[in-house]
């Protein structure tokens, strides 16, 4: 038995991240589109939050891209792959595009987490193809003038005379020609040229960017089995762990008899982890692992452990009474957070006031595969693999944890079996390297187990909202207050910040784009007793869902046709200053708002093509019905139809969903309807299923059986996506999250027009039956 | 002693046979192409078959296991070009793809017996594999596909 204490020294990187955002923001885009470097700015057509990121960008081909005498072109992959096919697929493309690469002869190969090296590699918030497809190009267009370059060298010419063309120089005049493979090592000698050098391609001759015909890289793997997870790392010699966490964050173990569970065949160690104290970032919880030589003797290890735990203070959590708890912070004025026009006077003044209230809970995130993760400990060189989306950070934190420098460590990034947000957290891989450091540096696996998963998680947030509607004589809408409480994931970082930080109030509420003169947002005040962490589209969900659900309930209320007073609020088109009237400095998702401005233009594009192709205000039976909600998030514009069936005993189908998408320029097409069929998915889970709850401090669900996940057979049965169609000059702006957040209300004003029923709580449950 | 066979080769294994088959394949044999995903034979990430049935590995023990034929995705096809693999890829299913082995597994069991399923066959025959970043449609379309193909 022995006491191991993680490293005491933990640094607030997000907590950085968020200031430099700030920044910003608070200097506006011109200040930071002045700040780039010539390098960087020479083929930044546009501004993004790239550079603003820690480690920014790194475009230097010698980093990304090497080509063997063979002619196989190998490209970097540096962020993480989690099934969008950003990492590992479309930002790859992006460099073989300009390379003029034949995809057919490129091998992506995974970095380690490295950010000094690679720049950013913090796989979140939908920014992948947004912050990268500029740099990847400069970076792949380099490259090719390099070939082009050392090919002119060769045969003495002009470089004006060659051109690079699908994977060989060409002489133009001569029609002569070398391939990738006979140019790459003069190619390689060369200096990288300077940016006035560097020609893109036009997007006319684009043959992979924008088609949707590149299969993603790892479609092979993945359909065989060899597709490496975190779960699945193998090393020689390699134990196995699974934790016994404290049931209630904060908790500690009060009494360990670990006798029966050390008498377990094959099991060989006990180790006690101590909990950090809050704010503890992504510490692990804690508890008492056992070391085994598989993961079964690993699993009955900890069936016969003896525990008793010490709950400590966050035991009093309780999920009904914490819903009391967030209700009455609404009931009551709150902290501005924008405010135009007087919403109280006009409140007072108005003809008709309309209110709701509506309440959604924590969900988890249940990626399918649990977090799990490997360590290992060589001659004083650490080695770890695991499934998370900010390799870079994870290294730097797991380097924290065993009191080694980032450099002394390498994290190699595995395939991510689904992330969602749940693995930017990297509590599981510091789990591993502590383990291994427990056993002397020998290879240790952390395997989380579904239960584990489900019931030590970062949550996504509960929130409770409410809002009030001003109605003059004419039934035009004067006045908006929306309030809103919601434990802070700033906690932690931070002691009890009770009041959501710039990148929660910038999903989805004070950006709202309504045409209003009287609005106010207020928050709350919500303690948290959690690990409160970002799920898919963040508070976006929350607050789409209460925002479009309340637009439809006026709308029924003055006896309108939902869509057509949707566009009503949004009003004409136009570009929304938020900034003007927030009292945080706006996030608007880390990017310059000259960039990606609040258009209310776009916003009735999707809204207005997801109702056409959806055939809105056809006649449908008795007991059907269409929604529709439009939200904008990661800079994307998102509507989507959703047209439900409620049987009479309350079951719900789904024949069929339209969803209108506007991400600026389309790299992937394919990819991008992809994610918005699997965002309809998970859309629909969490409308109808997604709860956890907290009983005495602990999370009362355990597997699928009451943490259950839509199936195949309860799925929509068609989605189709439009995607607004875009030249490359629109910035590309966020895919993998922003489908989620309009599903659940279209899903929700579907299932009042079938039956007439509102649904102000989620999930929905059974408040059908 | 457990004595079975894994992909038609020969195996003999002494230790707990309480142990399910999935920890034996993925910790014994690194034979990771079997994930673990819920433990309780609810997700179906798992699957296997077992003398031919489609199989949850995590509920089935080393003793039931015993004198039987157990076929995982590594050894679906010798070329791994087996029809529901190809569809997977010319549809593109996945997204993460952790989830796609055990239903490739699942839908192959299913053509294996019907070969030509309809739509509610292939979803009542689907609906024990849960997919998390939601590719249902896809995985319907490549059993369609797959169906034709066979």
């Amino acid at each position: 038995m022995t006491e191991l204490k993680p490293h005491s020294k933990i640094t607030i990187a997000n907590v950085s991240r968020r200031g430099l955002l700030k920044g910003v923001a608070a200097t506006g885009s011109l200040v930071l589109a002045a700040q780039l470097p010539g390098a960087k700015g020479a083929f930044a057509a546009y501004p993004t939050g790239a550079q603003s990121m820690p480690n920014g960008v790194v475009t230097n081909p010698k980093v990304f891209v090497s080509i063997g005498g063979d002619g196989i072109v190998s490209i970097v992959a540096a962020r993480a792959e989690m099934g969008t096919g950003a990492a590992r697929t479309a930002l790859p493309m992006i460099v073989a595009e300009e390379l003029d690469a034949d995809w057919a002869r490129v091998r992506v190969v995974q970095s380690p987490g490295d950010e000094k090296t690679y720049g950013n590699q913090d796989t979140d918030g939908s920014r992948s193809v947004r912050h990268f497809i500029q740099p990847m190009r400069q970076c792949g267009a380099a490259a090719r003038k390099m070939l082009e370059q050392a090919a002119a060298k060769k045969w003495g010419v002009p470089e004006g005379e060659v051109e690079a063309q699908l994977h060989e120089v060409v002489h133009k005049p001569t029609g002569r020609k070398l391939g990738y493979g006979e140019l790459a090592a003069d190619a390689a000698a060369l200096p990288v040229p300077a940016d006035d050098q560097i020609k893109l391609k036009d997007a006319s001759a684009f043959r992979y960017i924008g088609k949707g015909t590149v299969r993603i890289t790892d479609i092979v793997d993945i359909t065989i089995g060899k597709a490496t997870y975190g779960q699945d790392v193998v090393l020689p010699g390699m134990k196995f762990a699974v934790i016994a966490r404290p049931p209630v964050v904060g908790g500690k173990v009060a009494s360990l008899d670990a006798t029966a569970a050390m008498k377990v065949p094959g099991v060989e160690k006990i180790v006690r982890l101590e909990p950090k104290p809050a704010p503890a970032k992504f510490a692990p919880l804690g508890g008492v692992a056992v070391i085994a030589k598989n993961t079964w003797a690993a699993l009955k290890g900890r069936e016969a452990l003896k525990i008793t735990w010490d709950d400590g203070p966050n035991k009093v959590y309780d999920s009904k009474a914490y819903k009391a708890e967030l209700e009455a912070s609404i009931r009551k004025p709150g902290k501005v957070e924008r405010n135009e026009g007087d919403v109280d006077q006009a409140l007072a003044a108005a003809a008709k006031v309309i209110t709701a209230e509506y309440y959604a809970p924590h969900i988890a995130h249940a990626t399918m595969e649990p977090p799990a993760a490997t360590a290992r400990m060589q001659g004083g060189k650490w080695e770890v693999w695991a499934p998370v989306q900010s390799p870079g950070g994870a290294r730097d934190d797991v380097a924290a944890a065993v009191g080694v420098k980032p450099e002394e460590l390498t994290l190699h990034t595995t395939l991510l079996g689904g992330g969602f947000g749940r693995k930017s957290k990297c509590d599981f891989a510091i789990e591993a390297a502590l383990l291994s450091k427990e056993m002397g540096g020998a290879p240790v696996k952390v395997v989380w187990t579904r239960e584990d998963d489900i019931q030590h998680g970062f949550y996504h947030t509960v929130t409770a909202e409410r809002f009030e509607a001003g109605l003059d004589a004419a039934n035009k809408v004067i006045a908006w207050r929306h309030r809103s409480a919601a434990p802070s994931f700033m906690a932690n970082f931070v002691p009890d910040p009770k009041h959501p930080g710039d990148i929660e109030l910038g999903m989805g509420w004070v950006d709202s784009p309504f045409n209003v003169p009287n609005i106010r947002m207020e928050s709350g005040e919500a303690q948290s007793h959690v690990r409160v962490g970002w799920f898919r589209s963040v508070n976006n969900v929350a607050h789409a869902w209460s925002i479009q659900s309340f637009i439809a309930e006026l709308a029924a209320q003055l006896g309108r046709d939902p869509k057509d007073f949707l566009l009503e609020m949004i009003g004409p088109p136009r570009i929304i200053d938020v900034a003007k009237s927030v009292t945080t400095p706006w996030w608007d998702y880390g990017e310059p708002a000259q960039t990606f401005p609040v258009d209310t233009g776009r916003l009735r594009r999707v809204a207005e093509l997801a109702a056409e192709k959806a055939e809105w205000g056809k006649q449908l039976p008795k007991g059907q019905g269409l929604g529709i909600a439009a939200h904008r998030s990661f800079v994307s514009y998102i509507a989507t139809v959703v047209h439900v069936e409620v049987s009479d005993k309350g079951a719900i189908s789904i024949p069929r969903v339209d969803t209108a998408i506007d991400c600026g320029f389309c790299v992937h097409p394919e990819r991008v309807r992809s994610q918005l069929e699997g965002a309809a998915v998970m859309g629909l889970t969490l409308a109808k299923y997604g709860e956890i709850s907290f009983k005495n401090g602990a999370v009362e669900q355990s597997n699928f059986n009451d943490y259950q996940l839509v199936r195949i057979d309860e799925a929509p049965k068609e989605t189709r996506v439009y995607i607004v169609d875009n030249g490359i000059e629109v910035p590309a702006s966020g895919v993998g999250e922003p489908g989620v957040p309009p599903f659940a209300p279209a899903l929700c004003n579907a299932i009042f027009a079938a039956t007439g029923k509102r649904i102000r709580r989620l999930p929905i449950g059974d408040q059908l039956a | 002693m457990a004595n079975l066979q894994v992909n038609g080769q020969a195996r003999a294994y002494d230790g707990d046979p309480s142990m399910p088959l999935l920890w034996y394949l993925r910790d014994e044999l690194a034979m990771t192409g079997t994930k673990f995903g819920c433990g309780v034979g609810l997700c179906g990430v798992c699957t296997v078959h077992l003398n031919g049935e489609a199989v949850r590995s995590c509920q089935v023990q080393m003793s039931e296991a015993a004198g039987k034929s157990v076929t995982t995705i590594e050894g679906l096809h010798p070329k791994h070009e087996h029809p529901v693999q190809v569809a997977w890829r010319d549809i593109g299913v996945p997204q993460c793809g952790y989830c796609q082995t055990g239903q490739i597994m699942n839908a192959a069991a299913l053509l294996a017996k019907k070969p030509a399923p309809t739509d509610a066959e292939i979803t009542a025959a689907m609906a024990g594999n849960l997919c998390r970043c939601g590719c249902y449609p896809r995985i319907h379309a490549a059993i369609r596909a797959a169906a034709k193909g066979a």
